[in-house]
């Protein structure tokens, strides 16, 4: 069933991108993840433009991310002060990003930096993972080995404008999580990404926030952030395309019911070590496509550069 | 035979009178469009053109070279910017760029014969009829040494894409009268005048030429989104917004009832 993207302008298999937005559906259901960053490589690799790709993907992360908004809020597991702070930050960086984005549009180098950027957090991100999980799997076999420390003090923790965020129990200089926010509100911005596979580390590990608040928080944090990145990148561009992400919504809210089922089955250190190696699947992808000869080295953008 | 039956009706709806003739052989051209509008809608997939005419000619059929019939169908131009990606720290980026004047997004030519013979390298360049001549690309030597590879690319790529298609030999013509010429608009279609001409030759020398124009408009629920998006992007952005949310908070409800 073809269909006309009326912003992208083209015309794609609508059956196609209902199942890709249901595979990313299981995907953000099993692991409770965005998906943000496996969708918006995907549609860079079936020809959408990657600025509508982008736009298009950050709509489609706010939509995903209201779900899990909205069963963290029953569980009371939403720290609003820290993620008022955050969102400050995020917005800022936001801000910045759409504007770097139009700036390298200009200068034909974006596609280069949404790939640079993909593939450096990925792979970052996903050797982290990998490496954290096997761990916890060897420990898991191995009962009789020390345990961490929950809460380290490091020096982030020196620094002044200290405010108490009492639903994380923590007494900390609001400047890590603003300079945290930013950081994700500006890879929102340029990577069509909510930006949780950043934010959930930065917490535990660099702000020090429990576990049990985290994933409400930095959800809470990504839906805001990525309906500012919708509408920015709406009004300064016109790039997202609505029947594009109305079609991926459709898929991934059925998709990621499906996926929440298959995630109880599976035990956690499992499905991080899956989520680990898919990561760098996407990473080693995206790196190939900027290391080996592409086979056409030209292209064609409309319009007039300086 | 349905396109001989069509042929004769334009033959016989010719209107009587003379038209201005440049050249002086005394033929003229009168034709028509399978449509002058095209809707781009949800399920669009592309359109096909039908191109028809015929002839007009007062005195008998000149001896000497054949008549030859050559169409062209032309898209919304503008400037483009082609640029050439190189290896610079192990990484494939672009490097060079060359900016083209005016491009056509679409171009498509059928011809009754090959294009050397049916038309003079003179005529190319004062109609503005082959691929290359249809590209403004003046000035762009200054941009990069080799620029002529720009353009070719330019070229390879559209015509990959079926933007931009040659058709030699495909136009259809009857006793050197009568002809119908086909051209499929693909699925990509940019909105917009999209220009048909078409010219007789005879050795190499334009005799008449004819344009129509064919509108090229996204219809309905595309066009009701395209216009949103453009004129009132605050609107445009909140609503995508809006349909997100509700799918997300819907989603969640109604499975959370199914669960129950």
């Amino acid at each position: 069933m073809q269909l006309y993207l009326p912003i992208a302008e083209l015309s794609v298999n609508a059956l196609v991108l209902f199942g890709l937005g249901g595979i990313v559906g299981v995907l953000s259901g099993m692991f409770g993840v965005g998906g943000g960053f496996i969708i918006t490589p995907l549609l860079f690799f079936m020809g959408i433009p990657p600025a509508v790709a982008v736009a298009t993907g950050a709509n489609l992360v706010v939509a995903s991310s209201v779900s899990g908004v909205l069963a963290q809020l029953k569980r009371k597991a939403v720290d609003f002060r820290m993620g008022l702070v955050l969102l400050a930050g995020g917005l800022a960086g936001s801000a910045l990003g759409i504007w770097v984005f139009a700036w390298l549009t200009t200068l034909g180098q974006i596609d280069l930096f949404v790939q640079l950027s993909y593939v450096l957090f990925l792979g970052l991100i996903g050797a982290m993972m990998f490496k954290e999980s096997l761990g916890a799997l060897m420990r898991a076999r191995k009962p009789n080995a020390p345990i961490r420390r929950a809460h380290v003090h490091y020096s982030v923790h020196k620094l002044p404008l200290k405010v108490k965020f009492r639903a994380s129990g923590l007494y900390i200089s609001v400047i890590p999580p603003l300079m945290a926010g930013a950081a994700v509100g500006f890879l929102s911005a340029i990577m069509g990404v909510g930006g949780g596979f950043i934010m959930v580390p930065a917490m535990i590990y660099l702000l020090g926030m429990p576990t049990k608040v985290v994933v409400g928080t930095s959800l809470f944090q990504v839906l805001f952030v990525t309906a500012f990145t919708t509408v920015m990148h709406a009004v300064t561009s016109q790039t997202v395309d609505m029947v594009l992400a109305l079609l991926l919504i459709l898929g991934g809210v059925v998709g990621a019911q499906i996926g929440s089922r298959i995630g109880l089955m599976l035990r956690a250190e499992q499905l991080r070590i899956l989520l680990a190696l898919m990561v760098l699947a996407v990473c080693l992808r995206i790196a190939l496509g900027l290391l080996l000869t592409p086979d056409e080295l030209y292209s064609i953008a409309p319009g007039r550069f300086p | 035979m349905k396109l001989r039956a069509l042929l004769c009706l334009v033959a016989m709806s010719l209107p009587l009178q003379a038209a201005d003739d440049p050249v002086g052989t005394g033929e003229t051209i009168v034709a028509g469009l399978s449509q002058n509008l095209v809707a781009i809608t949800a399920n669009f997939t592309g359109s096909e053109i039908l191109i028809y005419g015929a002839v007009r000619r007062e005195a008998p059929i000149p001896s000497g070279a054949p008549l030859q019939v050559i169409a062209t169908v032309q898209g919304p131009s503008g400037p483009l910017t082609v640029r050439r990606k190189e290896r610079r720290f192990g990484i494939w980026m672009n490097v060079d760029s060359v900016t083209i004047g005016r491009a056509p997004s679409f171009y498509a030519i059928a011809s009754s014969a090959p294009l050397s013979e049916a038309l003079s390298a003179t005529e190319d360049l004062r109609h503005q009829i082959t691929i290359p001549s249809a590209i403004r690309a003046v000035g762009t030597a200054a941009e990069a040494a080799d620029a002529p590879v720009f353009l070719d690319a330019l070229i390879r790529i559209r015509k990959e894409n079926h933007d931009y298609s040659l058709a030699e030999s495909s136009v259809n013509l009857l006793q050197s009268t009568l002809f119908r010429a086909d051209v499929a608009l693909p699925a990509n279609l940019v909105e917009g005048e999209y220009k048909v001409r078409l010219f007789i030759t005879r050795d190499g020398h334009v005799v008449d030429k004819h344009e129509e124009i064919i509108t090229v408009n996204k219809d309905g629920f595309e066009r009701w989104i395209h216009n949103l998006a453009h004129e009132q992007p605050l609107v445009y952005g909140l609503l995508s917004l809006v349909l997100a949310v509700a799918a997300g908070w819907g989603a969640s409800v109604a499975f959370g009832l199914l669960r129950r």
